[in-house]
This record gives C-alpha cells, structure tokens and sequence, in this order.
C-alpha cells in the first residue's frame, strides 16, 4: 500500500522527470528569448524618458547663463544690488524686482499658509460630512481659475476694493506705531506689492490645502484614536500628533505654493504696479521678476536690454533651486531632531 | 458566595463570586447603533476593580464596539450612537455632559497596532503626562522612567530614548504605548487585541504585564485568543451577534458554561 503510494511521486521526481524539466525549461528559454527584445526595449525607454529630464534642465540652465553672459559680463555684480532699470541709458539692475519677488512671496505664504492649514485641519478634522464635499470642490475650483482671471478681478474688484476701504484703514491704524507706519506708509494706490500678495495667496491657497487635506487623510485613524485615548483635544491631536506625522507632505505642499507665488506672472503683472523701485511701504507699487520679464521682452530692443531680462530669468531660476535646497535641508533637521 | 446582596448583571446565566468586589464601571441596558444597524443589544456588564476582565466572542459580536463606548471613543465619527448608561464611579459616562478628556485621562486604551506618535520615545511618554501636568524637568524624567519600567521596557530603551518611537519593534513599540497609558494614572486600562499583531514572546510580555497592571488598574481586554484570556483573565464574558450571551468568572466561563453557545465557541465548534 505504502510503496504503491509512494511510487508515481519517484517516477515524476527522477528518471521521466529529468526529459520533461529539459523541454520545459527549453520552452521557457524560447519564450524568455522573445521577452527579451521588448525588456531590452522597455528599460532603454525609461532610462532615455530620464535622462531627457536632465537634458533638459541642463539645456535651459546653459541657453540661461549662455543668453544673460553679455548683461552679467557688463554689470557684473552690480547687476544684483542696482535699483537702477533704464533702458534709455541701458543701465540694468535686479534688486527691484527680486525685492519684489520676494516680498510678495513672503506675503503670500504667511497668509496662505496658516490658512490653507486651517481650512485643511477643518475639512478632516472638524468638518460636517455635508458640508466636507461642497468646500472641497470649491477649493478645488479655486486652483482651477486660470491666473488672467485672477489679474483681472485683482485689478479691477479688489484693488480697487483694497484702495478705499481696507490700505486707509491700515494707514490709519499702523501712523503711530514705529516700524510698522513705515511699511504701511504712503498714498493707498489699491495696486502695490501688499495687493500682488493677498492675490498671490489666494491663488496658492487651493494648493496648500488640497495638499494638506490629502496628507491629514492619509494618517491612520488609530493614530488619532490612540491621541485623542489619551485626553488630547482637537488642537493637540492636530498639533502633535497630525501635523509631524505629515510634515514630509505638508512641506511638500507649501513648497509647491511657494514655487507657484514666486513665479507667478500675469495676475501679478495686473495688481503690482509695475514699477522698477524698492519701497520701504507695502502699499507702493514695486515689481517682480517674471513680472518684469513678461511686461518688457516684446519693446527690449538692445543686446543688453533682452540679456539683462534673461539674467532676471536665471535669478528667479536660482531662487527657486535655494528655496528648494532650504526646504530640503528643513526636512533633513526636522527628522534629525525627531530621532530618525 | 452570596449573591443577594449585590447588583450583578441582570443577564439570567451569570455565575460571579463577586464579594467584596468593586465595581468600578457598570454597563446597563447599553444599546449601540452603527446609523441604523444595532450593533449592541442591551448589554449589562460589570468591571471590577483590580480584576482583568475579558472580552471574547467570534468576529463582528461587538467586543471592540463595547470596549470603545467605555471611552466614548465612538464619539469621533458620526452616526454612532449609544443609549442605556454606563457608570464609572457612579457617573454616567454617556452624559453629554461628560468631559471627554477627562473621561479618557481616566479610561486608558492600548490599541490592536501599536500607536507610537511620530516623535521620540521620550516624548511619546511625556507628551501625554504634559497634557494634564506641569513638571520640572527632573519630576518629569522620573515620571518617564517609571511608566517604561511599568511596561518593562526600560532597560531595552534607556540608552536610546532620543531615537523615534517607530523605530522600535512591534513588541517594544506596543509596550511604549502601555508605558503610555500608563504615565498618565489612568484608573481602567482598555486592552483592544493588544497583541494580535505581535509574537509568542512579546505577546507573553505583554501577558506578565497585565498581570501585574492589574494591582492598580481595572482592565478590561478583548481578545481573540481563548488561551489568553484563559490565561490574563479574571472575569471572562462571551459576546454573540451583539449580545452578552454569558459573562462569569474565567475558570467557571472556560469549564462549565452553561450557555450552549458560549460552549460551542470555546470548544471551537464556531468563530
């Protein structure tokens, strides 16, 4: 019985085993033989689909430094620190508009930071079910709107807006205070760099918050549950507990907000004011970089003129590769003091 | 043996030796509703003071919903409600005007995965000490030291209470969120499965220890291993289908049931 059992299991493993394997494993060498080609293929696609990437960065990075050699040669380091932007005498400074980049920037994030978390923490958090679909989409939408839009209302709604009821009011209220009545001095134009901020904040706002919503949703509900276990309020569930566990993504996200607000254009371009001058007033019209640049490469008609545009280009380029760099350096400490 | 004198659980089959027991939170006529679905149906049981009491039963009876209203947990999501009342030390719990964060400084929870927050060992422990107390730095060390040695872990930790609490192993990070609970003088421990993710030897850790939590703690656990709650329990309860269908002392739960049911489940023949 035993023996009888035992042996179909000898004859498969041994001595018919051994042919059978050979053709099989043959078979499988011919079908193998045939992959090969479109694997050869497929990971030739996917190394050549990245090294277009650097290519590419590269390429822009030589045509930036290559077009703004002949502005950068004549001004030389002066072309960082002059204010001076005059295209009759052809003589060409940056710090206005990287004044104004920045600035509008900083603006923006400190609005749209605090905000787009809030309204992230409220939609996970806090939020009635009915009422969680509706402000999604909304935000949604609100990233969706095309920029020219949002320089249309800036220019024509909400400066206006801003100029009678809310930069009189700030002037009024921030005249006594040092420090603080120089930055909100002077006439209130409704344009200015305070104005191209609140709109660049709106228009990163949908960013930061879609952003953070997704990542608050991501962390698993036992994690809170084991917070809130413990007597956390909804503060300090948020604060310690949601808000380190996806500050990877939450970084992410501001960053990408960030980058959008520096190189934002055309709804600048409408509510900055356009002018080429550092202001100590956030009130005053000032510009940005890609402000500048968009508002003046179709009447550059000198060498020095276009090149001194492209020598913007590349600034904006290496302030945007900084803030990068600053935000990654961020995360690396951040995880280093929290013990990875 | 008397029974007359106290208010045990109204379920007909209950069999306790509860003298000179305290009760240190009494559930009766508990329904839960999931939306419309009735996921508990009028449960009446009883923890005891410095006893572990288990929770068994096959999956989707209702253990976890039960343990969860003992801290309102449910109270996070919407359409979930409970209806009956629930009394820790003589106060309904399921008041709306129960603080719920005193309620849960009370009513601890350990979790069926380990829950370390995202920061360092030291500070998951003091995080929740400084909740509810301001220590100088030195108290606070002490207090930090105690709870690891509650949930003996100490020795494993000492020299690296700097690093992330997820970077501990699964058994030693499920002992941190004990150390946890523990640091902020809870008076009931509720165990969820505790160490169903965990090993043999963790998992026996994790055993000791509630044995030992018990002295100062009421404990309520609930389990999907019989052979632990035979092992860890003092009081044993057998929930079916949303029901408390049987709930006496552990030794006479595991040997003499007298619910068919409850015989059934533990012998294996269902769940």
């Amino acid at each position: 019985m035993t023996s009888s059992g035992r042996k179909p299991v000898v004859d498969v493993a041994y001595p018919a085993g051994g042919a059978m394997t050979e053709t099989a494993s043959s078979d499988r060498a011919k079908v193998l033989n045939k992959l090969r080609f479109s694997d050869v293929s497929f990971k030739f696609l996917t190394r050549a689909a990245a090294i277009a990437v650097l290519i590419i960065l590269s390429g822009i990075i030589i045509s930036l430094i290559h077009g703004s050699w002949p502005a950068l040669r004549q001004f030389g380091f002066e072309f960082l620190v002059d204010e001076s932007w005059n295209p009759v005498t052809e003589k060409f400074g940056a710090i206005a508009p990287i004044y104004g980049t920045i600035v509008t920037s900083i603006i923006a994030m400190l609005i749209a930071v605090p905000v787009g978390l809030f309204i992230a923490m409220f939609l996970t958090e806090l939020c009635p079910m009915f009422l969680r679909r509706p402000i999604g989409i909304a935000i949604e939408l609100l990233a969706g709107i095309p920029s020219i839009i949002y320089g249309i209302w800036g220019l024509f709604v909400f400066a206006p807006f801003l100029q009678q009821h809310v930069q009189p009011f700030l002037i009024t209220v921030f005249g006594p205070i040092p420090i603080l009545n120089e930055m909100f001095a002077g006439p209130p134009y409704g344009i200015g760099v305070l104005t191209a901020g609140l709109i660049l904040a709106i228009m990163v706002l949908p960013f930061i918050t879609s952003i953070s919503r997704d990542v608050f949703e991501a962390v698993p509900p036992v994690l809170k549950e084991a917070a809130y276990g413990l007597g956390c309020t909804t503060w300090e569930v948020a604060r310690n507990v949601v808000l380190p566990f996806t500050r990877v993504g939450v970084i992410g996200g501001v960053m990408l907000g960030l980058g959008r607000a520096l190189g934002e254009t055309m709804a600048v371009t409408f509510v900055i004011g356009n002018a080429h001058r550092i202001s100590g007033s956030i009130l005053a019209p000032g510009t940005t970089i890609s402000a500048t640049i968009a508002n003046e490469f179709t009447e550059a008609v000198g060498d020095i003129y276009t090149s001194s545009l492209i020598a913007l280009g590349l600034i904006l380029f290496i302030i945007t590769f900084i803030v990068l760099a600053a935000a990654r350096l961020m995360l690396m400490r951040l995880n280093a003091r929290l013990g990875k | 043996m008397t029974m007359a004198n106290f208010t045990v659980p109204t379920v007909s089959n209950t069999v306790a030796s509860t003298e000179g027991l305290v009760e240190k939170i009494t559930v009766q006529n508990l329904d839960f509703f999931y939306g419309d679905h009735r996921a508990l149906k009028n449960i009446n049981v009883s923890l005891y003071q410095g006893k572990v009491t288990a929770f068994i039963g096959p999956s989707g009876c209702g253990k976890s919903t039960l343990l969860r209203i003992l801290n309102r947990m449910y109270d996070l999501y919407p359409n979930q409600r409970a209806t009956g009342t629930v009394r820790l030390d003589n106060e309904d719990i399921l008041s709306p005007s129960q603080d719920l964060n005193l309620l849960r400084a009370k009513v601890g929870m350990v979790f069926q995965k380990p829950t370390p927050f995202p920061m360092t060992i030291y500070e998951n422990i003091a995080f929740g000490i400084r909740l509810y107390e301001k220590l100088p730095k030195s108290e606070l060390d002490g207090r930090v030291q105690h709870a690891l040695e509650r949930a003996a872990l100490w020795t494993e930790v000492k020299d690296k209470l700097g690093a992330n609490g997820q970077s501990l192993s699964g058994g030693q990070q499920q002992r941190l969120c004990i150390a946890r609970t523990v640091a902020v003088r809870p008076e009931v421990i509720l165990f969820d499965e505790p160490c169903s993710a965990l090993d043999p030897i963790s998992t026996a850790k994790i055993e000791e220890l509630i044995d030992e939590l018990k002295e100062d703690y009421t404990i309520a656990i609930v389990t999907h291993n019989m052979q632990q709650a035979a092992r860890v329990s003092d009081f044993t309860a057998f929930m079916y289908l949303g029901e408390l269908v049987e709930y006496g002392e552990t030794t006479k739960i595991f040997t003499a049931p007298n619910d068919r049911r409850t015989q059934d489940y533990i012998t294996g023949r269902f769940g």
